[in-house]
């Protein structure tokens, strides 16, 4: 510890705290890994959300790296129960708070397993009947706290470690669950995608979803080194790709209609996106079933930028997107 | 005031006296009448509460545990299917230490399916470190639940209210419903110690290490077992103030010096108490086993002193093993002076019929036994049974 002072550091340490965001529920020190996107999503959805909140959280790294007992790594109020009640958890919160004429909002946070597996129920429960909770999904599409298995969130033909490549497999087999569409399907006042590459749009749909009274729901896809294999410092670069690819794309649904979708106004190819992670790369051995499965994720990204009518007219003036790139030295946004 | 009332209504209505701001239901027979009658106070505006219509029991424990969290009094109810769909819940409700109370409304376990009365359900989730509290009738029931509030608000514990399906839920008694100012200088208005708030944040629910996960285990342990206080405690208060009390956590009825004992938990006691005056079995001391978690070993053994033989009757069974509370107590009673010879019956499981008959049945099978019945399912029937278990 002495070794290290203040001193030592060059910036000024009070200038670089005035361009922070004013409030993060996740205080520094937690155990995510190197490049986290999870860890990420946390801090641009609480910069919105503030710290009048209270969170219900699934089972998943969430919660193992922020509240290794006695730490925690939270300033808000965070309750931890099982891994697919969360929405349960949620909706009890705030029936009790409505009870108690308290005004405190209720945000639900769980990764793509219990959301769009084990906590689906719960989570289908929770917008039925129609409380007033933000439910916040990181999708960082596999069970990455047990060590990488397939969720219905794996993208087709990604390798985990319960769907490995091999002489019979080229991957998971099966698409990708389309758990926005099947959420708005509830018809609740707003549903929307949002990535981590992305953070003023990520702060922006919080702001969205929070001055709505009722059930909203935020799906951020949270890239993960370790699962996707690649470097820490790539998660923005991967994140981006995926979203300007066509794969993930950015929309909002209000009473489940299309009310909103970011253009593509440089759409990339689906392999660049691809190549830059381990967990797409037997897709690249130039066999004919790899570039069969090449073909067919490409379509499936030529598909969501037809149906969600994300293609661009070049650059726009209006366009935020510059805004959101991170420049070293904290300008963070314009 | 006395009024007559089928179980489940009563129960309803010792619900709403205890003011609880979030219920949280789904519907099983035989406990759906609980939630239909607390439903129709809701819609009435007889309670004002917030009544959360679940998708399953799994939800209706989590929308329970999220709102004690809260800070709000809850409830719930279920049975048989929905309290082994829920287990995983009631575990962790235990664990977090949340004061809740719920009713099980018990019923036997599929396969084969049945909704009649056992208390197979309850005894499969013995371990889940809820405090178990069974009832004779459904005055008891009533009392017992009010009471429950308090216990687990006072211990930091869930409290599973037992009462057998249909044989309690479904019938008609005249009850003394306690008036809203008994309930109210009865028990305090809800107040928890870990309810979240955003002014004091506090994180619940953290991945303990090796390190600790014993000494959390050993905490909870004690809580259960320093609760037996308090379960009397308040049973006794409740009797000062309505003048019904139960025993705390033991009841010793008719004969306190009879050498035949006759142990049993729930509704039975009814029928085995009034089969013992009706014939004269002068020499029968029944003894009420109220909570089971806790498992009262000193009260136990006290009201066991002096036995010569006992009969266990149990609503369940250890598959493999036998008799689930004769288990605990020969181990509960083992190396006392005088261990009395016990055996061990289930009788009534899946709703079959406990006639008055029983009692006389149970004492003719153990005259003169010298050996004790380590276990036996009463009164099977051979012709039912497939030719290699004949």
């Amino acid at each position: 510890m002495s070794e290290i002072s203040s001193t030592a550091v060059s910036v000024d340490v009070q200038a670089l705290r005035r361009r922070q965001g004013r409030f993060s529920a996740l205080e520094s020190g937690h155990r995510a890994c190197l490049g986290c996107g999870q860890a990420l999503a946390v801090r641009l959805v609480s910069e919105s959300t503030g710290p009048d909140i209270m969170v219900a959280n699934a089972t998943g790294c969430l919660e193992i790296f922020t509240t290794p007992w006695p730490e925690s790594a939270w300033r808000v109020p965070w309750f931890h129960s099982l891994f697919e009640n969360t929405g349960a958890i949620a909706s009890g919160m705030e029936a009790a708070l409505k009870a108690q004429g308290r005004n405190t909002k209720v945000v639900a946070f769980a990764g793509d397993g219990g959301t769009f597996d084990i906590g689906f129920q719960a989570l289908s429960g929770l917008l039925e009947r129609g409380h007033n909770v933000l439910y916040v999904c990181f999708d960082n599409e596999a069970y990455m706290n047990t060590g990488i298995q397939r969720s219905s969130s794996t993208p087709h033909a990604a390798m985990t470690t319960t769907s490995p490549p091999g002489k019979a497999r080229m991957g998971k087999r099966h698409l990708k669950k389309d758990i926005i569409s099947i959420v708005a399907a509830h018809h609740i006042p707003y549903a929307a995608t949002a990535s981590v590459a992305y953070p003023s749009d990520v702060r922006k749909k919080v702001r969205r979803a929070l001055a709505i009274e009722g059930p909203t729901f935020l799906q951020i896809h949270s890239p993960c080194p370790l699962g996707w294999g690649h470097e820490g410092d790539k998660s923005i670069e991967v994140g981006r790709l995926a979203v300007q690819s066509g794969l993930f794309p950015l929309i909002e649904l209000e009473r489940g209609a299309l009310t909103g979708a970011m253009p593509l106004r440089q759409v990339r190819p689906v392999a660049e996106y691809l190549k830059a992670q381990n967990r797409f790369r037997h897709l690249f051995a130039k066999s004919e079933w790899a570039d069969e499965e090449l073909e067919h994720l490409q379509a499936l990204a030529d598909h969501n930028i037809e149906v969600y009518g994300l293609r661009g007219e070049g650059r726009d003036a209006l366009d935020s997107e510059g805004a959101d790139t991170i420049h070293r030295g904290g300008q963070r946004w314009a | 005031m006395i009024k007559a009332l089928e179980g489940s209504q009563a129960l309803a209505e010792a619900v709403a006296l205890c003011r609880p701001q979030v219920i949280a239901a789904y519907p099983i027979t035989p406990q759906t009448h609980i939630v239909e009658n607390l439903a129709k106070l809701v819609a009435n505006d007889k309670l004002q509460c917030e009544y959360v219509s679940v998708e399953s029991e799994f939800s209706a424990a989590s929308v329970a545990l999220g709102a004690v969290a809260a800070g709000s009094r809850a409830y719930t109810a279920s049975a048989s299917q929905g309290i082994l769909l829920m287990s995983e819940v009631l575990f962790n409700i235990a664990g977090m230490r949340i004061p809740l109370v719920m009713t099980c409304a018990n019923r036997a376990v599929s396969a084969p399916l049945s909704i009649w009365n056992d208390q197979q359900d309850s005894m499969a989730v013995r371990d889940a470190g809820w405090i178990q509290l069974y009832c004779g009738d459904n005055q008891e029931a009533v009392d017992t639940t009010i009471q429950a509030y308090k216990i687990a608000e006072e211990c930091e514990l869930p409290v599973m209210v037992c009462v057998d399906g249909f044989t309690l839920t479904h019938t008609l008694e005249a009850i003394d419903i306690p008036s809203v100012e008994q309930v109210d200088l009865f028990l305090p208005p809800f107040q928890f110690s870990r309810t979240l708030t955003s002014q004091q944040p506090m994180s619940a629910g953290a991945l303990v290490a090796p390190d600790i996960y014993s000494e959390a285990r050993y905490s909870h342990h004690q809580a259960l077992l320093k609760a037996a206080e308090v379960i009397e405690r308040v049973d006794n208060e409740w009797q000062t103030a309505t003048g019904r009390g139960y025993g705390g956590l033991v009841k010793v009825e008719l004969n306190p010096d009879g050498e035949t004992g006759l142990l049993v938990l729930g509704s039975a006691t009814g029928t085995f108490y009034d089969a013992i005056v009706e014939q004269a079995l002068d020499e029968v001391r029944l003894i009420r086993l109220r909570s089971f978690r806790p498992f009262p070993i000193a009260a136990l053994k006290e009201a066991c002193a002096g036995l010569k033989r006992l009969i266990v009757v149990e609503r369940a069974l250890s598959l493999g093993s036998g008799g689930i509370v004769t288990a605990e107590l020969r181990a509960a009673l083992a190396g006392s002076a005088a261990m009395p010879l016990i055996h061990s019956f289930a009788i009534g499981l899946g709703g079959r019929d406990i006639p008055i008959s029983t009692v006389a049945d149970l004492l003719a099978r153990v005259e003169g036994a010298t050996e004790p019945v380590a276990f036996e399912i009463f009164a099977i029937d051979s012709d039912k049974l497939s030719p290699e278990d004949q």
